[in-house]
């Protein structure tokens, strides 16, 4: 039991750690502010709460898996929310979406 | 490796022009800060470091960059002097640590003299198992009773020099059902960050925390009601003219439990003196003066984001 | 992770120096005060390294250690961090001030206007 507890609590954690880093990824190389938001939003939304989840398989339930649980609904509750406002502050700042801008542009990337 | 990151992120700090970046780089560094002190056994200090750095700071930095412009100039100086004088004081720096104890090292001349005595002691003089809170609240309370006094004169201070604010409202952008999703999302995070900062103050004496986080927290719950809902409301809901009352009251309470000591015969501030049993004393005293920490350090931190974010704009 | 023993206390005085750097040499007020910002940050992770016992325990007495890390470091550091965003704080709204009186916070312009005005009254 406690070694599958372990399997499971590895691949957890190896699965969100991999999520962070493609978050990361896609932070640097993803053209635009909402190509960038949304590879941001891929470490919170699923990369932390499963590196939690890694976390507290690795413990005796308790308080401290309490307060796990209660900080990754924190945070998947928060992260929408902040991407919604932080995108809502792009657009005021004049921001414009790729696919607006480039309409013309998506059907040639489309037959490429 | 966090060590590295940090040189990382305070080279790129130095180096970038755009105010706002080297803000969050700031941040990004506090934030850092505080992993480090977890790693280096300092649970209180990190906690502190990331309520404090990575949260009030950026806010005060971001809200005052709001007025000032975010962008630096460039420097026709030649930066060699200065270059030359900050690579003599580092080496000098370095030469003079060169004989400095070890990381980690038990016998190290911080180790010996008084800590020992807080660490055996602590538990049998003040009945608390967070070292810290029983030497910051009790040992050490008259240099926390300043402090105190130091948050809340610099509360004063930004009071006299930026005003309290009138209540009319920041800029608000956005379509009204926008703001609505962000109103439900942090009308149903708000008691819980309440519930969550009396948490802290009152568990500070068993666990990492106490009444400087708690202020800070419970400080921060209020700015995000105020980015939300608009500053009209938020100063229906906590009226800046309290706020230096407020303030004053904690710096009061630390003061009175002080002088509540004097009044039994005993040292200033010596809890012992509160009731019959000098352990339920010390708690008594801890459990006062934290909450007065805890009501100067909001009071205060609410005040100068008042200031900050209701200064008009100079056109 | 083992580190030769001396590397933390030299990576603090590289962050110091840059902090220092900035204040020296940078122009604007901000930047400054942040630079301020990254030397006070050094100074805490240089006393809490110094606090650290290796194989310790944070300073909260529990049942499972027996070896825990000086708790006095820490109680001084976190006076300084919250008086530290206090002065933080205070030198924020005298530049605020600063921008309304002189239209700028760049240090250059400052003095020039500084200059101009005593030669003015002059």
């Amino acid at each position: 039991m406690s070694l599958l507890l372990d399997i499971l609590s590895g691949l957890a954690l190896l699965a969100g750690s991999l999520l962070c880093i493609t978050g990361g990824i896609g932070l640097w190389r993803l053209p635009g502010v909402f190509c960038r938001m949304h590879a941001a939003s891929l470490n919170d939304t699923l990369g932390t709460p499963l590196i939690l989840l890694g976390l507290m398989l690795q413990m005796e339930p308790s308080l401290t898996t309490l307060k796990l649980v209660c900080i990754a609904l924190f945070i998947m509750m928060t992260n929408p929310s902040a991407t919604h406002a932080l995108s809502r502050a792009a657009l005021h700042g004049g921001e414009r979406p790729l696919a607006d801008r480039a309409a013309g542009a998506e059907d040639e990337s489309s037959k490429r | 490796m966090l060590l590295a990151l940090l040189l990382a992120v305070a080279f790129a700090a130095v180096r970038m022009r755009d105010l706002f970046s080297v803000v969050m780089l700031f941040s990004i560094y506090s934030l850092l800060t505080a992993a480090l002190f977890m790693d280096l056994d300092a649970v209180d200090v990190a906690f502190t470091e990331a309520a404090v750095g990575a949260g009030v700071s950026t806010i005060l930095m971001l809200a005052s960059l709001r007025l000032v412009g975010r962008s630096e100039q460039a420097r026709r100086r030649n930066p060699l002097l200065a270059l030359s004088v900050v690579a003599v004081t580092g080496a000098a720096l370095i030469y003079g640590l060169s004989d400095a104890p070890l990381l980690g090292d038990p016998n190290a001349p911080a180790q010996q003299h008084v800590a020992p005595y807080y660490i055996q002691n602590a538990m049998a003089d003040t009945g608390v198992p967070n070292l810290v809170t029983a030497v910051l609240a009790s040992y050490r309370g008259f240099d926390t009773f300043g402090e105190t006094l130091v948050v809340f004169t610099a509360g004063l201070a930004v009071m006299l020099l930026l005003g309290s604010g009138r209540a009319r409202d920041n800029q608000q952008y956005g379509s009204e059902d926008d703001r609505n999703i962000q109103r439900l999302v942090v009308r149903a995070l708000i008691p819980w960050i309440l519930v969550f900062a009396l948490y802290v103050q009152f568990h500070g004496d068993f666990g990492a925390g106490g009444g400087f986080q708690a202020g800070v927290i419970f400080a921060s719950a209020f700015v995000l009601f105020d980015l939300v809902h608009g500053h009209r409301v938020t100063a229906q809901v906590i009226p800046a003219h309290w706020l230096p009352r407020l303030g004053a009251l904690g710096a009061l309470i630390y003061g009175g439990v002080g002088l509540c000591s004097l009044f039994v015969g005993q040292p200033f501030l010596d809890y012992a003196a509160l009731a019959q049993d000098p352990i339920a004393g010390q708690h008594l005293g801890i459990l006062l003066v934290e909450l007065g920490v805890g009501l100067t350090v909001f009071s205060v931190i609410t005040a100068i984001y008042y200031a900050f974010s209701t200064r008009e704009q100079l056109r | 992770m083992e580190l030769p023993g001396l590397f933390n206390y030299w990576v603090v005085v590289v962050l110091m120096m840059a902090g220092f750097y900035v204040v020296i040499e940078q122009g604007n007020l901000v930047k400054k005060l942040i630079g301020l910002g990254l030397f006070q940050a050094s100074v805490f992770i240089f006393y809490i390294s110094i606090g650290k016992v290796a194989d310790g325990a944070p300073p909260i007495l529990g049942d499972a250690a027996e070896l825990y890390s000086n708790p006095l470091p820490h109680v001084l550091i976190l006076t300084a961090i919250v008086v530290g965003v206090a002065t933080t704080a205070v030198g924020l709204s005298l530049i605020v001030r600063i921008h309304e009186q002189y239209g700028s916070v760049e240090e250059d312009d400052i003095h020039r206007a500084d200059v101009q005005a005593d030669e003015d009254e002059a």
